[in-house]
């Protein structure tokens, strides 16, 4: 079984003021360094448990990349120690080691013999890798005629013809096309039941909570959260809008999930409420009933232009449905402070059965990665029940009509039989 | 730690092998001839050199009667630099080439300057086999003393990958190692008795000639096959301490720059 120890892993470049400082720092190794220490990483520390799936998220340049060139071993650390468990697998780079002019069978052997393997245990594995790549006949044609969703295909076949003890993913997920992606996937997800322990790099919210039991935070090359994938994707969500490091409060709410709120609070939402016809407020919801979503924002500072948004999202954080006042061309303009504002949505949950949270923002634009007044995840948690409805499955109400045609068919018994 | 390489490079072997046996197929890939131009160009060079000096220039050595004396004389030393050059040449360069690789991957970066020498090794086989059949046919084959090359060899393997290793890994912090050192085989070829005789020069340079550490074993090989008497094992012995120097050189800096080297790349 694997297992991964970080401990007070670090890594820095050194920089030269000049080509000549090199030089010298080398011949006179005495007269002390001549380089300065740029810092891309530091004092990491976590661990991974065998058969955890760990999901690691952070901003480009946050030192992901690094952080896992320093696990597989391709970068060496300037400080700490990585101990790891178990046969290491990583996709980090599909493909490395393949030759154009070589056949798929022989770039096959070639990229297995520079993971490790020698030509006995490829052979064995040769059918298997073939039949999953699905690239047929192809696989004795020279590489490069094939297309590079094929190649991509045949590398990750190759990458992944072993099932590891550890596995590290950076973002290879997006392997072929959706075919194939799904189908790249869900292997990842049978060697995580078969006892794999996995690390993986990821900006896709889905991918991460649908697999990831924790998640750890990266920002400016240390871990700043870890935890439940929900509340760190929060975090880094919030993190992303607040770029110039506004203050992000999480709080931790009856229900159990943790409240996420950022923004720049030139208006803040003052309440959320979910209400059905008799303005009587719900947190139990019949599918298929009419609700209003009522929003009270406290405008506290001149603004421009106000959009209020609202997202519904379930379990995994997949968006349901989501809208806000620009896109309805409603956008509230010239705002004086103190105003007091009441926005309602009204609609009908057409939704299946499962908790659902709703987040809502206050922007300037569409995105709130341009102004973010607030960004408030798990505004509002609600249930959605069906005891009325005929007992579907799935996310969404569709309210299928189901007509059946069945013609008669007179079976005579006794010709039958004969 | 030595240990620890060696036991990677064994674990890595069929990669190492893979990689001479495909770098090989590479060259002559999309050729209607295939392998058959590995003998075709040697064989070609084994005679010019022998017909042209010694049948059209009638080059002649100092004290040889022989009329192919000179082109043997000649060849053996290109060849035997031929061997050198290529494994200087390649492994100076060998982590340069292979960025991608050792950037992205992690596996024994050692196995790189390895291929280098296998791959410049079987060359040297073929073309060496060549030329030894050459003097079969010719009858000018030096009898037991052609086992004299073997330990001969081994000295210039061990000198050109300590060397080679050495140069890799400064090549790829100073990259003025690279263009140095196209100049300094120049010169250092010219300044080995590979193309004149040692004895045609004058005695005040003939000592300079000799602190050369090529120098020796050139003499040796062509001792062999000009004149087929075994080498003289006392003046190996300097370039064969200056190849395990430089062999634990190579060796030392590999083991403590390898780790910043994957940042330069």
């Amino acid at each position: 079984m694997g297992s991964i120890k970080v401990t007070q892993l670090g890594k820095a470049y050194k920089q030269y003021p000049t080509r000549w400082a090199r030089l010298a720092e080398w011949l006179w190794p005495f007269a002390g360094p001549r380089h300065r220490l740029h810092w891309v990483l530091r004092d990491i520390n976590f661990e991974v448990e065998p058969g955890e799936a760990v999901g690691l998220v952070g901003a480009n340049g946050a030192g992901k990349s690094t952080l896992l060139k320093l696990i597989t071993g391709t970068t060496k650390a300037s400080e700490g120690t990585v101990e790891f468990q178990g046969r290491v697998a990583a996709l980090l780079e599909l493909g490395m080691g393949f030759h154009p002019e070589f056949s798929g069978r022989q770039n096959v052997i070639m990229a297995s013999q520079l993971l490790g393997l020698n030509v006995a245990e490829i052979q064995a594995l040769m059918p298997e890798i073939e039949a999953f790549a699905e690239i047929g006949d192809a696989i004795d044609q020279p590489l490069r005629t094939y297309s590079s969703g094929m190649q991509m295909r045949l590398a990750f076949s190759v990458a992944t013809a072993r099932r590891p003890d550890i596995l590290i993913v950076d973002e290879a997920l997006s392997v072929g096309d959706a075919y194939f992606q799904h189908k790249s996937f869900e292997r990842i997800r049978q060697f995580r039941r078969e006892g794999t322990t996995l690390l993986i790099v990821s900006h896709d919210r889905y991918a991460i909570q649908s697999i990831c039991d924790r998640a750890l935070l990266l920002h400016d090359g240390a871990l700043a959260l870890q935890g439940k994938p929900d509340t760190v994707l929060d975090y880094y969500h919030a993190l992303m809008a607040d770029r110039e490091g506004k203050t992000i409060r999480q709080e931790m709410l009856s229900s159990g999930h943790v409240q996420t709120v950022s923004g720049t609070a030139e208006a803040v939402i003052a309440a959320v409420h979910l209400l059905d016809n008799e303005g009587r407020e719900l947190d139990v919801v019949e599918v298929g009933s009419p609700v209003v979503l009522e929003v009270q924002v406290q405008v506290q500072q001149p603004i421009e232009q106000l959009v209020l948004g609202f997202l519904i999202k379930d379990r995994f954080g997949q968006a349901m449905y989501g809208l806000n006042t620009q896109r309805t061309a409603q956008a509230l303009e010239s705002l004086q402070a103190g105003e007091t504002l009441t926005f309602r949505f009204a609609f009908p949950v057409l939704l299946g059965q499962a908790h659902y949270s709703i987040s809502l923002s206050l922007t300037s634009q569409d995105s709130h990665l341009d102004k973010n007044y607030e960004w408030r995840d798990y505004g509002l948690v609600f249930h959605v029940v069906n005891t009325t409805r005929e007992n579907f499955v799935g996310c969404s109400w569709l309210d299928a009509q189901i007509s059946i045609e069945r013609p008669q068919i007179s079976i005579n018994s006794s010709a039958a039989s004969q | 730690m030595a240990i620890g390489m060696a036991r990677a490079v064994w674990n890595y072997r069929g990669f190492v092998l893979g990689s001479v046996q495909r770098e090989f197929q590479t060259r002559y890939r999309n050729s209607l001839l295939g392998a058959v131009w590995t003998i075709l160009n040697p064989l070609s060079m084994i005679i010019v050199y022998t017909v042209i000096f010694s049948q059209l220039m009638k080059a002649r050595l100092p004290g040889v009667d022989s009329s192919l004396a000179y082109g043997i004389y000649l060849c053996t030393g290109i060849l035997a630099w031929g061997f050198f050059a290529e494994v200087i040449n390649r492994s100076q360069s060998v982590f340069l080439e292979h960025a991608n690789l050792i950037k992205r991957l992690s596996f024994p970066r050692i196995c790189l300057p390895l291929i280098v020498v296998l791959n410049a090794g079987v060359n040297f086989a073929i073309i060496f086999s060549l030329f030894l059949g050459f003097l079969l046919v010719t009858q000018n084959f030096p009898g037991w003393a052609v086992l004299g090359v073997i330990p001969v060899l081994l000295i210039q393997i061990a000198f050109s990958i300590g060397l080679g290793i050495s140069l890799g890994v400064l090549n790829v912090f100073f990259r003025d190692v690279g263009q140095l050192m196209a100049i300094v085989l120049q010169f250092w070829f010219w300044f080995t008795p590979i193309v004149y005789p040692l004895s045609i020069l004058p005695k005040s340079i003939q000592s300079l000639i000799v602190l050369n550490p090529m120098a020796p074993l050139m003499t040796a090989y062509q001792g062999i096959f000009v004149y087929g008497r075994w080498p003289d094992w006392i003046s190996l012995w300097p370039t064969a301490l200056l190849a395990t120097a430089l062999c634990l050189l190579g060796m030392h800096l590999f083991r403590k720059r390898s780790g910043e080297m994957v940042d330069e790349l």
